[in-house]
């Protein structure tokens, strides 16, 4: 995109690789190579049903990349995500236990709380111009609080209705779990609302200059809380979801999915100044982690080796291709 | 603009944070159930120290406009490097301090050093570096454990001439120590000049890499500094992934309190103290006003809310919309 001077005769391989997301490149590459590196351990890394398994553990990081991939384009962060999932899994676990109709409206529930969540981060981040990572600290903060005084401390008792479980653990077609369908589903819309409609361009063009974007005639402040607002209800989705495969809610579910997310959708590709990204790239990401963590889970590595690993690795493939513009 | 005026202008988000905190200390010893001694003084102090001592190095790389997010586990890890060193006669504990400040001032380079030279961005790096840390922490305490030089440990968190807290005199060390000196600095102003902004303060020639690099190392010293302290008041070392996430979080919400700009450029670790003692208070005064202690991370959450809304209202002073986008 940068050199100009290519562009003037381009040769087919020029252009072949002009096309080609680098990130998306070498994230699909990392996946076969652990695949591989597994694969040496045991036979059953390489195996169809260890792949849609970890395609199952992985869409839920999935989902809830997809709504963060959204405001990271923005060129925001959402740090509310931990009690977001947590709000939408307990919301909808506690709405369920009212009857015939709490378990209609225990999924809407959870959602319409993530809704509200994100409505709030994005009034404070689009209205009042707060830092995203300082306003989304603070409405976690305060989610944090809420769930707290609402469950007395501890986890709380409802358990998931069977809507739930079906969703995120049954089967509608034989061999392909449900989680992996959703994730499907959302992803491909994802792809074609970022790609083809209107609030899909506005997302790049407000994360490269939101003083052009403002100035094109966008209404930018209505944006930013609408995406906001998908970003949370994806990641209350995400807790239903996470709620359903393990039957209840728990106190602190969501504080395993923040970082998993932000590096997911960074490894992808995504810049995180915003304006810059493709979903096929956080696709990988999230795959890329939900393996790196079998696997690493797989080889017995105490909690502590994981960490490790898990920084450096992340670190590293920021190093490979995630750096910024060289400066003077 | 005169001196005065100036010096107020400068120092506003500062003084703002002081008179919060000297106003909710105020209503918090007013109803305090017992008589005042030396002693509530003391606890209260040891408890705030150790915040501002986050508070201040998650300041320091603030003003550069960047943001370290492994403050807390930073603070964790060398709670649990502490807990193995410092302990036996005393050159071994000198010899032990040392140790665990090196080590922290060792984990805030790495971050400077990736940030600068790595050219990424500090949130992402510094959750990386975090989970590296963290694991650093649970592999030397997997189980919460150790001990501490005992004398020393009583001695830093008790009194000085039976009415100073030893831990305040610590904190105005290291702000003698380390803030004064940089604020002063070519360094230091470079840090500010990069947090106002980056372009300019390079076209005029300032050592912004420096600059980066030494808020960054200072940081991670001034992190296990508090670590040290952490050692102090529980006497274990304990990998603690809750107690990391809500010092980096309290240490953001202090700085923001404290009238630092999130924007860079703007504040200084003065204010970051005081935002981090007045934080501290919200915990006191639920106590004093018999709040039940499941209410209290709701109402940090709520002021910390408030104290971000307000700091926003400047905007409605702003003319031009387009000076929204800045």
């Amino acid at each position: 995109m940068s050199d100009v001077s290519a562009r003037s005769r381009p040769t087919f391989v020029a252009r072949l690789t002009r096309r080609i997301d680098r990130p998306l490149v070498i994230a699909f590459a990392c996946i076969v190579a652990l695949l591989l590196v597994g694969g040496m351990f045991s036979r059953s890394f390489t195996s169809p049903e260890y792949i849609l398994l970890q395609l199952k553990v992985g869409a839920f990081l999935g989902i809830i990349a997809t709504g963060l991939m959204m405001v990271i384009l923005l060129g925001h962060i959402d740090l509310s995500l931990p009690w977001t999932i947590t709000a939408g899994a307990m919301m909808a676990c506690a709405v369920a236990g009212h009857g015939e109709f709490g378990r209609v409206a225990a999924i809407p529930a959870g959602i319409g709380c993530g809704v509200l969540i994100g409505v709030v981060n994005g009034v404070l981040v689009a209205f009042l111009r707060i830092p995203s990572m300082i306003a989304t600290l603070a409405t976690n903060a305060v989610a944090q609080g809420i769930m707290i005084v609402y469950t007395g401390g501890s986890s709380p008792q409802d358990s998931a209705p069977e809507a739930m479980r079906w969703l995120a653990a049954g089967w509608l077609m034989p061999g392909v779990p449900n989680a992996v369908v959703l994730w499907v589903v959302i992803g491909g819309a994802t792809m074609f609302v970022l790609s083809r409609t209107t609030f899909g361009r506005t997302l790049y063009a407000i994360g490269n200059t939101e003083r052009a974007a403002y100035l094109s005639g966008i209404n930018t402040r209505a944006v930013t809380v609408a995406a906001f607002a998908v970003c949370s209800a994806f990641a209350a989705f995400g807790g239903v979801l996470l709620a359903g495969y393990a039957s209840k809610a728990a106190q602190s579910m969501g504080d395993a999915y923040l970082l998993p997310a932000i590096a997911a959708v960074v490894l992808g590709g995504t810049s995180i100044l915003g304006g810059r990204g493709s979903y096929l790239g956080t696709v990988a990401g999230a795959i890329l982690i939900t393996l790196l963590q079998s696997i690493l889970s797989v080889a017995q590595m105490p909690e502590a080796g994981r960490q490790i690993i898990y920084g450096v690795v992340i670190a590293a493939m920021l190093l490979l291709y995630g750096r910024g513009k060289r400066e003077g | 603009m005169n001196g005065l005026r100036y010096w107020y202008t400068e120092n506003r988000g500062t003084i703002a944070a002081f008179g919060l905190f000297v106003l909710m200390f105020a209503i918090y010893l007013a109803n305090y159930p017992s008589a005042i001694s030396a002693n509530v003084i003391l606890t209260a102090a040891n408890k705030a120290v150790l915040l501002a001592l986050v508070a201040m190095a998650q300041a320091l790389v603030v003003l550069t406009a960047g943001i370290d997010l492994s403050v807390g586990m930073m603070l964790v890890l060398t709670n649990c490097l502490a807990s193995w060193l410092v302990a036996g006669d005393a050159l071994h504990t000198a010899l032990g301090i040392i140790g665990v400040l090196a080590a922290g001032a060792l984990c805030g380079a790495l971050n400077g050093v990736i940030i600068i030279y790595g050219r990424l961005q500090p949130i992402v790096t510094t959750i990386a570096t975090g989970a590296v840390f963290y694991g650093l922490a649970l592999l030397l305490r997997p189980v919460p454990g150790g001990a501490i030089n005992d004398d020393l440990g009583d001695a830093l968190t008790g009194k000085v001439a039976g009415v100073v807290p030893a831990s305040l005199l610590i904190l105005l060390a290291a702000v003698l120590i380390v803030w004064i000196p940089f604020q002063r600095s070519a360094i230091g102003r470079a840090a500010y000049a990069a947090g106002s902004s980056e372009p300019a303060a390079f076209l005029s020639g300032m050592p912004i890499r420096r600059a980066k690099f030494a808020s960054y190392t200072a940081a991670g010293l001034l992190a296990a500094l508090g670590g040290l302290f952490l050692t102090f008041f529980t006497d274990t070392g304990e990998a603690s992934l809750g107690s990391a996430n809500s010092y980096t979080l309290f240490s953001i919400a202090a700085v923001v309190i404290g009238g630092v700009s999130l924007l860079g450029g703007k504040g200084s670790a003065i204010g970051a103290i005081f935002g981090a003692f007045a934080f501290r208070s919200i915990g006191d005064l639920l106590f004093v006003f018999n709040v039940d202690a499941l209410w209290q991370p709701l109402f940090q959450g709520v002021i910390l809310l408030l104290a971000v809304t307000i700091g926003a209202c400047g905007l409605f002073r702003v003319r031009n919309r387009l000076e929204w986008f800045e």
